[in-house]
């Protein structure tokens, strides 16, 4: 609503929970959002967006960033004419991530400041403040969430905060300032370190940072979603809450801690805010080592502030998810499962194959690791496990890094050769059907360009392609795949089936499109 | 049973826990919460764990609201209400209910005579709504906003189905 209201003219992302709604709900309210077929390219469009002074917002979740992080390190030193938003949503507790990274650490490691709200209100806020900054300064700005402010709804007073709306997307050449040879770059990082400095000097004199008076006795420094927990258990208490977590308001924080008798840093995840304020030279005290791990609630604050060490109580396990009644994944692990397969695993519902009963799945590290992981395997196992190696592959997960992994397989192929299996099941399940460059379909579902997964496999030189519906024919799947694993050869095996939650919506969506627009 | 009195001398907010399983209703049915709360002039957060309960997995939701909300999650035992749309999500959810608090689950409703199994979410809602002083055309109507048109009947009859059932 925010990116809505500050005339953002392009939302870019790739889908990952938490930050999946970011765009859904910017697109709903009108704003024109894609998705792109990864984090990489959904920045590098965002920065073209920007270098013609238009304003712009991408989103991803926290591992996405990593994805990105190419761009990101060095756009911060170019010269930005629109605002730039990066949205970075962390997963604290890893509800749905396969690592529980801390994504403030990017900050100060590409130099590019952070906001963190601590409810949808400030989100809404600092989403127009982070706009604001990065034209004053004309650097990309990190909007750093977690999981409990994403997926948390509380009362939002709109147009609270505002920015003037953008001018005219217009460009000028400016070489030294966009283009980063070295002799340009060189010139270019103290310009960004000077520039940092002055959004610190700023930050201390007027960031969005609140302090809480309160009784001398316990005074903490907090920020994000703890700041709410830390409100709820200790109401009393002195707090100084920062919204801009880089470059940190140390003469704040300076202050805040020499007018306290103890002054503890209240945050989720990595020890950063207290390692920042130590190596200020600002005496702060941390949280033991085991609250680094999982999301923090009041229960575990009040913890903390009263250093009750005994261990926590421990919460019965849920009911863990599972493939859906009739889900294509099954018949694909069946009959891996058959063949005693060593699966080389990616990321999406099919995660869930590592899961009982199919307990098919044998490694998962990180989007389109699957082929990359799988091809080393077969370099390396003796030739009797080698040719068991098979790499599994959602059709989103494919589009978003895989693509290059098969590019590998074509350029080093092992001598056992390789099997790829793309379970193509027409939507980006996992995160909640989203469309990617392989549906044809974009973010609102309308028709456009189509990646066909069969094609470039062959166009790639891969000889055995093979498009089979493991649902209408599980037998003649599996004799497929025991097929290409006895030939020493590269094979792409394509399992297409439509997810039986996208079905309905997906056959919808084809009846819009083929109906005459005039 | 007593009833969550709501008024401006009341500063602890009321918690609430919906519970259940991926595709039973359960956001559905704190976003209908949360709604008459908002719309009673409350102030209101609810947050949740949903990234993998499409897939049938525990999905829960928490529910807050009262003159001044701080932390969008209910502080562990400090639930005055439980909701579980799958009766076997209970012991999965105990933690949250305090002393004294109200459990509200499936078992307690016979699906078969609901118009649509599907509305147990709302007559579970209509259970607790004999506990807060919301009045009915307000459930009533965050009903209204939530749902499609088509199914507004099933889930209003579902609604009352609840509500009679909890005597107070």
């Amino acid at each position: 609503m925010a990116a809505f209201d500050c005339g953002v003219g392009l939302g870019t992302g790739y889908p990952g929970t938490p930050s999946t709604e970011i765009l859904e709900s910017f697109a709903a309210l009108g704003g024109r959002a894609q998705w792109s077929p990864n984090e990489k390219v959904a920045l590098e469009v965002a920065i073209g967006v920007a270098f013609a002074g238009a304003r712009s917002i991408v989103t991803m979740k926290h591992v996405g960033l990593n994805v990105a992080a190419d761009p990101l390190f060095t756009v911060a030193s170019t010269r930005l004419d629109g605002g730039l938003v990066v949205v970075s949503a962390d997963d604290p507790g890893m509800a749905s991530s396969q690592n529980e990274q801390d994504n403030r650490r990017y900050a100060p490691a590409a130099g590019v400041p952070m906001l963190e709200p601590s409810d949808s209100q400030e989100a809404y806020e600092f989403t127009v403040r982070a706009i604001e900054i990065s034209e004053r300064w004309h650097v990309p700005v990190l909007l750093r969430l977690t999981t409990r402010v994403c997926h948390a709804k509380s009362i939002v007073r709109r147009g609270t905060v505002t920015v003037p709306p953008p001018g005219p997307a217009h460009f000028e050449h400016d070489l030294p300032a966009r283009v980063r040879i070295p002799a340009y770059a060189r010139a270019a990082h103290p310009q960004l370190r000077k520039k940092l400095a002055e959004v610190a000097a700023w930050n201390d004199e007027a960031g969005p940072n609140q302090l809480l008076p309160g009784p001398a006795k316990l005074g903490i420094i907090t920020s994000g979603v703890s700041f709410l927990h830390v409100r709820e258990v200790a109401p009393e208490a002195s707090v100084l809450k920062i919204g801009m977590t880089y470059p940190l308001p140390l003469e704040r924080m300076k202050a805040f801690a020499a007018s306290v008798e103890r002054c503890i840093v209240i945050e989720e995840g990595d020890p950063y805010l207290v390692e920042s304020a130590r190596a200020a030279g600002i005496a702060v005290e941390g949280k033991p080592e085991s609250f680094r791990f999982g999301e923090l609630n009041s229960a575990r604050v009040r913890r903390i502030l009263e250093g009750d060490n005994t261990p926590e109580p421990k919460r019965a396990a849920g009911k863990p998810p599972a493939f859906c009644p009739g889900c294509p994944h099954r018949n694909v692990y069946t009959a891996l499962k058959n063949l005693d397969c060593i699966v080389s695993g990616d990321i999406g519902c099919y995660s869930m194959g590592a899961l009982p009963p199919f307990e098919a799945m044998d490694t998962m590290v990180c989007m389109g690791a699957s082929i990359g992981m799988g091809l080393g395997l077969r370099y390396s196992l003796p030739p009797e496990q080698a040719k068991r190696v098979v790499s599994i592959i959602g059709d989103s997960t494919f589009v978003h890094s895989g693509i290059t992994g098969l590019v590998e397989m074509v350029y080093n192929p092992p001598a056992s050769g390789h099997v790829l299996v793309i379970l193509d099941n027409g939507t980006t399940a996992m995160t909640g059907l989203q469309e990617h460059p392989g549906t044809g379909r974009t973010l609102v579902h309308a028709k456009t360009g189509k990646v066909v997964f069969e094609e470039l496999a062959r166009t790639l030189g891969i000889h055995n392609v093979y498009v089979i519906d493991p649902t209408a024919e599980p037998e003649k799947f599996q004799q497929t795949i025991q097929d290409c694993l006895a030939r020493p050869e590269l094979s792409v095996v394509i399992s297409r089936h439509n997810c039986l939650l996208a079905n309905r919506w997906i056959r919808e969506y084809e009846r819009c499109n083929e109906q005459p627009t005039d | 049973m007593s009833s969550q009195p709501i008024n401006a001398a009341n500063s602890k907010p009321t918690n609430v826990v919906v519970a259940g399983l991926g595709g039973q209703g359960v956001l559905k049915a704190s976003d209908i919460l949360a709604d008459v709360a908002f719309s009673a002039g409350l102030d209101v957060k609810k947050s949740e764990l949903h990234g993998m309960s499409q897939r049938g997995g525990s999905v829960s939701s928490d529910v807050r609201f009262g003159q001044r909300v701080f932390s969008p999650m209910v502080p562990e035992g400090e639930a005055d209400f439980l909701l579980v749309i799958a009766a076997d999500q209970v012991p999965v959810n105990a933690w949250a209910l305090r002393p004294g608090g109200v459990l509200i689950d499936a078992s307690m409703i016979d699906e078969s005579s609901l118009p649509n199994k599907r509305s147990i979410n709302v007559a579970l809602l209509g259970m607790l709504s004999r506990h807060l002083q919301f009045p009915v055309e307000a459930w009533t109507a965050a009903i209204g906003r939530n749902l499609p048109e088509k199914l507004h009947e099933a889930n209003l009859q579902a609604f009352s189905m609840g509500r009679a059932l909890e005597r107070r």
